[in-house]
């Protein structure tokens, strides 16, 4: 299973890291978010990999049966904050197509 | 400490969110009230952040928060040490006089511009607060989100254009921000910045280079943020784009960056087994960025680039400094941290007086110059306030005094500040044996050379401006906008005349982050409110 998670957060990474350093706005913000799906699976990965475990410490249960809670907090945040300034970005980029009447990343095509 | 006054602790973070949540209630019609809530609220700030300043600068001061009252590394703490105190009190003084500025004309130009500002000082003072790593990315998140709407405040094509860049890098480093703080996570178990500093020490093997690793990464975010090169060129372009206020309080945000790394090296990496882990990166890349900001400010022609590659000389010449890690450099580090921030907000906002008295056949000259970003403020506002008398004679006044202190000459801070790092670095008392290694005096030609291209460029385009410009109409300067700059460079000459007091409450401040164990057992041995002892059997589940 880690295997598979690992090749998995390894190719959205790679295909994020080689869309945001496209030239299309679109391209970009793709990019973005497939990085942002990649790095929370890396936070939840962090606290070990384990499937069928919830985050409860009970009496008599050992530990070994049981999450790490913290990771599960901190993908939680990153998720709600990821997904918040994404938007911003889409608005930012709607406004950048419209004032520049291109969707280049610098507002304006490259000479050909 | 203890009461109702350490609960002031919260209160920098508590203002700002306040106020510029009951911003969002009032119409944009409503100005004169807006504006109110907003200086009040900035004045509450300052009266906060200096009463905390006054108790974090007695010793035995134990500042710490327990948010929730929850035991410390568990919970998320706030914590006021001297550094902390002094971040906040720069922030909150830079913010006055910005937001005084920005009430002349600018704060109309755009909706939302005083709860954005709230919000901004609200993440600055919970990033300089915090003592949590992840915390620490939620505030910056929070002031970056505030920045990415203040920087295209006034709209126009070349604020989204750079607002798109600045957007794009932001957002790749919070993502790296958060691969650092996990991968230290994973492999410290903690959060809280002194249990890190604690457990640092235990952790071996392949458990130590994840976490070095994600410390690395962590750096490479603070580094984006402070402007290191070479990963500073959103810089330029966004500081140089953002409306004159905005740029001002910008000034401090590339101080975050500094102050998040001043703090990690010396309470994490300061001793044990990765002491000076990455201090050759900051020494060899602040030299760098010296160079690039050198050079950038001598190609600059219009002002506003020069200001902002100013902004990445005086973020140079930090980082470098920090990297060689030396007590007494470091203490003029501080120093001159706190001199060129009050100077490059008061250029920024002078800039924007001057350029606005340069005349048409200027501005079409001023096309070729690149990226000439005033085309959009042509719209009249209508003025408010007495028109300033003399304004020429004031204006060129405030921008000679902004070429002496960005070029360190006597008498202003800017003069002392250098002086104080390069007697640390080459003076008669330096401590240590053998010869000065080949680096400082690298260092030290560096600084030297940088402060030359300030003079230059600064006299070049001081000639250009007020000397050459002789169909050039008198520019309509307000009182409200000149009254700002004029404070700052007062607390740059405030700032020489108390240069005693101010090095050697620097010199206390390096003093206490060199020696952490105090810092580490106030978080970790914080007592909890209502709890006569602490983990004791009353405590409800604590521990």
């Amino acid at each position: 299973m880690e295997f598979v998670l690992s090749l998995g957060i390894g190719i959205m990474t790679g295909s994020g890291v080689w869309l945001i350093l496209r030239p299309r706005t679109y391209q970009v913000i793709i990019g973005l978010s497939l990085l942002s799906y990649a790095v929370n699976l890396f936070i939840f990965g962090v606290g070990g990999v384990k499937s069928n475990a919830a985050p409860l410490l009970e009496d008599g249960v050992p530990i070994s049966t049981m999450t790490d809670p913290v990771p599960h907090a901190l993908v939680l945040t990153a998720i709600v904050i990821g997904f918040a300034t994404t938007a911003l970005f889409l608005v930012v980029l709607l406004a950048a197509r419209g004032l520049t009447g291109t969707d280049h990343v610098d507002g304006r095509e490259q000479p050909k | 400490m203890s009461g109702w006054q350490n609960h002031l602790i919260i209160a920098p973070i508590l203002i700002p969110l306040v106020a510029g949540a009951l911003l969002l209630f009032f119409d944009e019609r409503e100005r004169v009230l807006k504006a109110m809530i907003s200086v009040v609220s900035c004045l509450a700030l300052a009266a906060v952040a200096f009463s905390l300043f006054r108790s974090a600068a007695t010793d035995g001061f134990d500042g710490v928060y327990l948010l929730g009252n929850w035991p410390a590394p568990f919970g998320i703490v706030l914590v006021v040490d001297r550094l902390s105190a002094l971040m906040l009190v720069l922030a909150s003084i830079l913010a006055i006089p910005t937001l005084v500025y920005a009430l002349a004309r600018w704060h109309t130009a755009g909706a939302h511009f005083h709860s954005l500002f709230q919000f901004l000082l609200m993440g600055l003072n919970g990033a300089f607060l915090t003592g949590d790593l992840f915390n620490l990315f939620v505030f910056f998140e929070v002031m970056l989100a505030a920045s990415y709407g203040l920087l295209m405040h006034g709209s126009g094509s070349m604020r989204v254009k750079a607002g798109l860049h600045y957007i794009a890098v932001n957002l790749a480093a919070a993502l790296c921000f958060l691969i650092g703080v996990s991968a230290i996570y994973g492999s410290a178990g903690t959060l809280n910045m002194a249990d890190l500093a604690l457990r640092i020490g235990e952790i071996e093997g392949e458990r130590r280079m994840l976490l070095e690793a994600g410390a690395g990464i962590l750096g490479v975010v603070f580094l984006i943020k402070a402007g290191m090169w070479p990963l500073n060129f959103w810089l330029p372009g966004a500081y140089s784009a953002a409306t004159a206020p905005v740029a001002g309080i910008f000034a401090i945000m590339s101080k975050v960056g500094i102050y998040v790394i001043l703090r990690l090296s010396l309470l994490v990496f300061g001793q044990g087994a990765s002491a000076g882990l990455g201090l050759n990166v900051l020494l060899y890349g602040g030299m760098a960025t010296i160079a690039f900001g050198t050079i950038g400010v001598l190609a600059s022609q219009a002002l506003g680039r020069l200001a902002s590659y100013s902004v990445l000389v005086s973020s140079g010449t930090l980082l470098a400094v920090l990297g060689l890690n030396n007590g007494v450099v470091t203490a003029g580090a501080l120093f001159y941290m706190v001199s060129s921030t009050l100077t490059i907000a008061a250029f920024f906002l002078l800039i924007e007086l001057v350029e606005r008295g340069q005349d048409a056949g200027a501005s079409v000259l001023a096309v070729t110059m690149e990226a000439y970003g005033d085309a959009d403020e042509e719209e009249e506002e209508v003025e408010v306030g007495v028109t300033m008398p003399g304004t020429i004679a004031v204006l060129g006044i405030c921008f000679a005094a902004c070429g002496i202190l960005l070029s360190g000459l006597p008498p202003l801070s800017g003069f002392v500040a250098k002086f104080a790092m390069l007697t640390g670095m080459i003076g008669t008392n330096v401590a240590g044996e053998g010869p000065i290694p080949a680096s400082v005096w690298w260092i030290v030609g560096l600084l030297i050379l940088s402060g030359l291209a300030a003079l230059i460029s600064m006299t070049r385009a001081g000639i250009r401006t007020f000397w050459a410009s002789m169909e050039g109409t008198v520019p309509r300067v307000l009182v409200m906008e000149m009254a700002p700059v004029m404070l700052l460079i007062a607390l740059t000459l405030a700032l020489t005349i108390q240069a005693g007091p101010a090095m050697r409450y620097m010199e206390k401040t390096v003093q206490t982050l060199q020696q952490p164990a105090a810092y580490i057992d106030a978080v970790i041995n914080a007592r909890r409110a209502g709890v006569t002892e602490a983990g004791g059997p009353d405590g409800g589940g604590g521990i």
